[in-house]
This record gives structure tokens, C-alpha cells and sequence, in this order.
């Protein structure tokens, strides 16, 4: 086992993109992330590779398509307005399939909001977000380590489907140091060659990078070519963890920030005799709906807790698919939940 | 065993340093912990605090809202927290610049004049680390000397010339208790 | 036999979409004969813009990547910092680049990274149906100044090589036209100018080419030509604007 640091989780999300080999960052100051920026234009210049504070989120996730289309491993984040602003780019990396890891360190919205933490952004995340019809990769840490984890695994991820991933954090995460051991990166074993990527023409025929199909049946069928690679990412990577499920009578769903206090519901209201059990997908999308679906044959009642109004509510309905009712708490602008409040709503499902 | 904790004082008090050290200690010891400053606008307007959460288990909710452990180093930080202890909790306070008495009877006070203290031994800047010593031996949450190891690891390098003289501060602080 | 004249080899045999008597024609040619020349064909990347000349890497026969809408400094930033042995290119017209990527070529410029741009003006939208570009001119009719742009409805026409010669990072900022042999010449020697700037390592270099638009001008070839001598000329008059080697 390697070195345990102790490190806020901003810094993590950063020394662990170092190690899994990216190459160009490009980022924009807003807080609550301003650290990983902060630590990328230190750590990537020590290393000799390729850091710009950019004038615009919209030029960071350029910046990005640029390195990306070079066939580097490349990164960009921000908080939520700024991810907004991302958008544009994020679909044009979906569209050219370029891969790249964009870190969403979640604040409260909508608009400028605040600085709190939040998961509002749950449906811009796993819905695309921008135009078009795509998806991103999307991973949901609880914790400072698996900050660090998923941040390896979304580059890794983004090479092996041509695609770019996310890492979806919040402010909580990002701010509050834990310690944490990083893990070997996989390097490029199994991933496809970058024989697509934009290096100079020499001995070969000319590459191109772009999303633009225009005439003919060309964006149907990349469009196609899409629909294929997500459902493969869906028969490959659901990814999510159960706690106390197999008797539970209410199964709580949670995932970054708010699952942890779920956690600490779940320990607390077993040792008070309370069969109540937890799932938390790791990825957001692809989603576990079977995962859920198998778990509503046994299960009498569903609690969604998040910190927004309830957008992976919808997530969890698909996949429990009517066969028990699934209720919600959450609240949005600063809120995250303490153990105390779920055991109080959980008890009241009773 | 959770131990939960919040630490408050002024920007400049070293209330940051003095939870990172709580939390390089903990990790020294084996122990699960975070730590999440407030952070922003929260920031501004008297207090700078941050929640230390210490445990054998996986941490369930690392924002403290109701600590049973607090250190109080300036007025505003003792309005604001000693509402929210917990039942019969433990609250260090730097009584060389709070004003007033902890109202709550079923607390557990420790009054120490950090600042004055730390004077004594040259600078006010001290002053957390004489608190966080006498925390130590209130509370055994910690060891003392795992904190003095754990010193390296929460100054900057331009800083480490401040070790030993951190180390006297917490022994001090220890002593006072 | 001898060849006189030849489609450069970094030129593809595809057919452009563009009208009968635009200048992006001619433009791109200059550029592959500058590619040709400096032997730089198998390490250069383009990248195309959003407007007419979306479909550029249609017509290079080099590496060439699209950008977003005005992105394409941000995206030429990212592919050269990664590559710095690499010839890096942007060709964009003006809706593109002061307009919506006012922000990018202000920054790519001041940063002075070693990247080539290739501005094309021609004082309108085309793409999108002849509407008021950044650089229409006063009283110039479009789609969307009906009456003529007025300064004080519409604003101020823009003169972004003049913008960017102040610029600590631009090396090299010129502009030329194609609308005859002469001006040819002229303008790619500019061209060249501003990729040996680059395998030099000297700085940001653009060459902004005042061209014609026909259709949305609603003009004849010829006239077309005409009206971009007797009004873009005087406004935006021609010639070198900032050169590090001349001004030092």
C-alpha cells in the first residue's frame, strides 16, 4: 500500500490526474474548486506539461478539444455556473469523440446561487448536458480517496469509449481534507491505439477531428455509432455499492455528500433494530436502474436523498418501475443532510 | 468511538493549522478523520472555524453541527458554538480575549488564557498551540506526541525552523490542564 | 511537357462549396502554396471555424480539427502547447473570430503563443444569410441592418488588426487582399510571413485578407470587387501593421 496523505479533496482530484498521465490542464478560478487550479499550475509546471489559466470556461474546455484532439490526456474543471459554460465544449467532445475528464465541484444554483454544496447538477451531468444526444461517464465520490480514485478510472474510462467522463463532486468534498492513498494507475494497457488524433499528416493520410456531419446519412449513423458505444459503457461499467440491502424493509439511495450521512443513518438505525439498507451508485450514468429493480421485489418503501429538489428521484422511479413507492428528501441552496435528519425521515416511513 | 469537534477563533488565529495538525495526528494514529474549514463568504465576519471529525469507523458526516468537543479562541466564536454543543460537552476557551463566562451549566469548561500564555513563551502567535496541547490532556482524544511529530506535516517549508518552538507551546499547554 | 500551374499538393480534389467569385478560394490556395513551400505539410494542423469555411478541412490535405463557434484559438492553444514541434493554424472569418471569439483571439494574441491565424474579412455573415458581422460598415446594408448600419444603433465597425497590434504577444499582424495578381502576391508573402514567424518561434502572427462576398453583398463578381476597393479599402487600409523585426 502506498503513502496515506492527508489532503483536501480539490488537491486529490489534482495529484491524482497528475498521475493518471494528464498532460494539459486548463482551468478558470471559481470557488468552491479554486484549489485543484491553484494546484494544477504548480504540479503541472514541476512536471513539464501544459497548464493555462484561461480567459473563459468556454476557452478551458476548448483548450481541452485542442489537447484532446492532439491525443493527450486532458482535464478541465469548475463549479457549477462554470460547468453551465462548459457545456458547449463537453458536446463537441461527445460529438468529435474526443476523450477528456471534466471535475464538476458542485455549488448551489440555479443562476450564481452560492458557495454551499449542492447536487443540482445531477441532470445536466447525466442527461449531457449540452446539445445533441450523448452521455458523459459520470462518477459520484462520497469521499476524498475516492476522489482520487475515480479521477484515474475517468481518464481511463475516456480513452477506452472515446468519450469524455466527469467526475461529479460538490463543495463539501472538495473543500474537506481526508487522507488518502493513490493507486496505480491502469496506464494504457487494453485501450485502443490514438491512431485518430491530430499529430501531422507524416506517412499516413490526413486526420480529422469534428462533429460537424453534414449531407447525407453521415450524422445518422455516427449518431449510431454513439447509441452503440453508450449502451456498451451500460452492459460494462454499472458501478454502485450496497449497504445492509438484503433484508431491508426501506432502502435509502444516495450518492456523493449525501450518501454519507445515509451511511451513518443506515449503521444507526440497524443497531435500533430498523431494517433499512442503502444503495449508492458509484456512477451516476450508466445507472444501476437493475440494481433497483431487482431490489423493489423485496423491498416495501424507497427513500431519495439529495441535496436539490430531486433529480435522480426520476433515476430511481425508472428503475424501481412503480413496483414500490419511492419518496424523496432533499433541499437545495446549502443543505446536507446529518445522520439525525435522515434517522428522523427515515422512522417516519415506519 | 466519533469524536466531533469544531475549532473557532479570528482569521489569523491559526485555527486552520490547529485542525490540520488534530487531523495529521488522528491519521498518525490509524484513526479515520476529516477536516472542512468553513470556507468563502462564510469566512467573513468574526469567525474562522473548522470541524475535525475523529473516528474508529467510516465518517459518516464530516460537517460538525452538533460538536462535543469545541476549542473557543474569540467572542463571536463562543455566541456562535456554544449553542450547538452537545449535551455536556467539553469547550476549551482562550479567556485572554473572550469577555464573558460559558452560560451552559451542563458543559464542561476549561478556561485558559492562550494568549497570554503564549506570550510567555515569545509570541502571540502561539496561542492555538497552547490551546490544542491543553485540549490534548482534557480530552485524551489525541497523544501528545503524536501532535508534536504531526507538526512537520501542518508547517510550510519556510516554517519548519518553527517545530520545536510549536512543540514547547503544546507541552506547555499540556502542562496547564 | 512543362507544368506551369498545379493545385498544391496540400490542397485536396474536392470540390468548395464556395459561391462564384468569393476570395476563401483564393485564400486557402495561398495558404497550401505557403505549406507546399515550407515544407511543413506533415506536421501542420488546421482548424476550421464555424462559417463558410466550416468545411476547410474538406479542402487541406493536413491534419485539421473544427472548433466551436469563435473557439478555434482555444482549441489551436490546446493542440500546440501539447505539440510545440507542430505548425498550427486557425483560419476564421469575422463573425467567428470578433465576434463570438473576440475574447479567444484577444488572448491567444496577448499570450503570444506561436500559433498562425489566417482572418478572413469580408464585412458580413455568410453562412447564415448575409446578416451585420462586427465589421460591416457604416451604412452597409444586411439582413439585419435593413436601413443601412447606423453607429448609433448598431454600433461601431471593428478593426481588429489594429486591436491586435497592441498586443504584447502578436508578432507579426498584416492586412492583404486577393482581388488581383498584385494583391496576391502581397498577401502571400503575408502568409508566408506568418508560418516562418511560427517555425521561428517568434509569436502570435495573423494576416487579416479583406475578401468578397457576392451573394450576401448582392453584387456581381466584379462589382463585388469594386465595392471592397472603393469601401473596405479606405477603412480598413492595407499593409503591415505590426512587425517585431521592422519595429525593433
Amino acid at each position: 500500500m502506498g503513502e496515506k496523505f492527508l489532503m483536501k479533496g480539490n488537491e486529490a482530484l489534482g495529484e491524482a490526474a497528475i498521475i493518471a498521465g494528464c498532460e494539459a490542464y486548463f482551468g478558470y478560478p471559481i470557488t468552491p474548486q479554486n484549489e485543484l487550479t491553484a494546484y494544477m499550475s504548480k504540479r503541472m509546471l514541476e512536471e513539464g506539461r501544459v497548464f493555462v489559466q484561461s480567459e473563459s470556461e468556454l476557452a478551458a474546455v476548448n483548450m481541452v478539444f485542442g489537447a484532446a484532439g492532439a491525443g493527450k490526456r486532458t482535464m478541465t474543471s469548475s463549479s457549477s455556473p462554470g460547468v453551465s459554460l462548459k457545456q458547449e465544449g463537453i458536446s463537441y467532445l461527445a460529438g468529435a469523440r474526443l476523450p477528456a475528464v471534466i471535475v464538476n465541484v458542485m455549488r448551489g444554483g440555479p443562476g450564481l446561487g452560492n458557495i454551499s454544496p449542492a447536487q443540482g447538477d445531477y441532470y445536466q451531468a447525466t442527461r449531457g448536458g449540452g446539445n445533441g444526444d450523448y452521455r458523459l461517464i459520470v462518477f459520484a465520490p462520497n469521499s476524498v480517496q475516492e476522489m482520487a480514485d475515480d479521477v484515474i478510472d475517468a481518464f481511463y474510462l475516456a480513452d477506452k469509449y472515446r468519450m469524455p467522463s466527469m467526475v461529479m463532486a460538490d463543495g463539501m468534498l472538495g473543500q474537506m481534507m481526508e487522507p488518502v492513498v493513490f493507486k496505480e494507475p491502469k496506464g494504457n494497457k487494453g485501450l485502443p491505439p490514438k491512431d485518430w488524433a491530430l499529430t501531422g499528416a507524416k506517412g499516413r493520410p490526413r486526420n480529422i477531428v469534428r462533429s460537424l456531419m453534414l449531407g447525407g446519412t453521415g450524422l445518422y449513423e455516427h449518431n449510431e455509432v454513439l447509441r452503440k458505444i453508450y449502451a456498451e459503457v451500460e452492459a460494462n461499467e454499472i458501478r454502485y455499492e450496497e449497504l445492509e440491502t438484503a433484508d431491508a424493509d426501506v432502502t435509502l439511495v444516495a450518492y456523493g455528500s449525501a450518501s454519507r450521512a445515509c451511511i451513518g443513518a443506515v449503521r444507526h438505525l440497524r443497531a435500533a433494530g430498523k431494517k433499512v439498507g442503502l444503495i449508492r451508485p458509484r456512477l451516476v450514468w450508466p445507472y444501476p436502474y437493475k440494481v433497483l429493480e431487482k431490489q423493489a421485489e423485496k423491498s416495501k418503501k424507497f427513500l431519495v436523498v439529495e441535496m436539490n429538489l430531486g433529480q435522480m428521484l426520476d433515476d430511481v422511479r425508472i428503475g424501481v418501475a412503480g413496483k414500490a413507492p419511492v419518496e424523496f428528501y432533499g433541499y437545495a441552496g446549502g443543505w446536507i443532510p446529518t445522520v439525525k435528519e435522515v434517522v428522523d425521515r427515515v422512522n417516519q416511513m415506519f | 468511538m466519533e469524536h466531533k469537534i469544531i475549532l473557532a477563533g479570528f482569521g489569523g488565529q491559526g485555527i486552520m493549522v490547529m485542525g490540520r495538525l488534530l487531523a495529521y495526528a488522528a491519521m498518525h494514529e490509524g484513526k479515520n478523520v476529516s477536516w472542512i474549514p468553513s470556507y468563502g463568504v462564510e469566512q467573513r465576519g468574526g469567525t474562522a472555524n473548522c470541524s475535525v471529525v475523529i473516528s474508529d469507523e467510516i465518517i459518516a458526516a464530516p460537517i460538525v453541527a452538533e460538536p462535543a468537543y469545541s476549542i473557543i479562541m474569540n467572542r463571536p466564536s463562543l455566541d456562535k458554538f456554544e449553542p450547538k454543543m452537545a449535551p455536556k460537552g467539553v469547550i476549551l476557551v482562550n479567556t485572554s480575549i473572550v469577555d464573558r463566562d460559558v452560560e451552559r451549566k451542563d458543559l464542561d469548561v476549561v478556561n485558559l488564557a492562550c494568549n497570554d500564555e503564549a506570550l510567555e513563551l515569545g509570541d502571540i502567535r502561539y496561542a492555538n498551540m497552547i490551546a490544542l496541547g491543553a485540549f490534548c490532556k482534557k480530552t485524551g482524544i489525541i497523544k501528545l506526541e503524536t501532535l508534536k511529530k504531526s507538526l512537520k506535516n501542518v508547517l510550510s517549508a519556510r516554517r519548519q525552523n518553527l517545530v520545536e518552538i510549536n512543540q514547547k507551546a503544546l507541552e506547555k499547554g499540556y502542562q496547564l490542564v | 511537357m512543362k507544368t506551369v500551374y498545379k493545385k498544391p499538393e496540400s490542397m485536396t480534389s474536392a470540390t468548395t462549396i464556395y459561391c462564384p467569385g468569393c476570395h476563401h478560394g483564393i485564400a486557402h490556395r495561398l495558404v497550401a502554396e505557403v505549406i507546399d513551400e515550407l515544407g511543413i505539410a506533415d506536421r501542420t494542423i488546421g482548424i476550421a471555424p464555424v462559417g463558410c469555411a466550416a468545411l476547410a478541412y474538406d479542402y487541406f490535405n493536413v491534419d485539421f480539427s473544427e472548433a466551436a463557434h469563435g473557439r478555434a484559438p482555444a482549441v489551436a492553444t490546446g493542440l500546440k502547447l501539447t505539440q510545440p514541434d507542430k505548425i498550427v493554424f486557425t483560419y476564421q472569418g469575422d463573425g467567428d473570430l470578433a465576434s463570438i471569439g473576440a475574447a479567444e483571439i484577444l488572448h491567444l494574441a496577448n499570450r503570444g503563443f506561436n500559433i498562425t491565424t489566417i482572418f478572413i474579412n469580408n464585412a458580413i455573415y455568410g453562412m447564415t444569410g448575409g446578416q451585420m458581422a462586427p465589421t460591416s460598415l457604416e451604412g452597409q446594408k444586411t439582413a439585419t441592418t435593413p436601413f443601412g448600419r447606423d453607429l448609433k444603433i448598431h454600433g461601431n465597425p471593428m478593426k481588429v488588426s489594429e486591436i491586435l497590434t497592441q498586443t504584447a504577444g502578436a508578432a507579426y499582424i498584416a492586412r492583404g487582399a486577393v482581388y488581383d495578381p498584385k494583391h496576391v502576391m502581397e498577401t502571400k508573402k503575408m502568409v508566408k510571413k506568418a508560418f516562418q514567424n511560427q517555425m521561428d518561434g517568434k509569436g502570435f502572427s495573423m494576416v487579416e485578407i479583406l475578401s468578397t462576398c457576392p451573394t450576401n453583398w448582392g453584387l456581381s463578381p466584379l462589382d463585388a470587387v469594386e465595392w471592397l476597393k472603393d469601401n473596405m479599402e479606405p477603412f480598413y487600409p492595407l499593409g503591415v501593421k505590426k512587425d517585431i523585426d521592422q519595429d525593433q
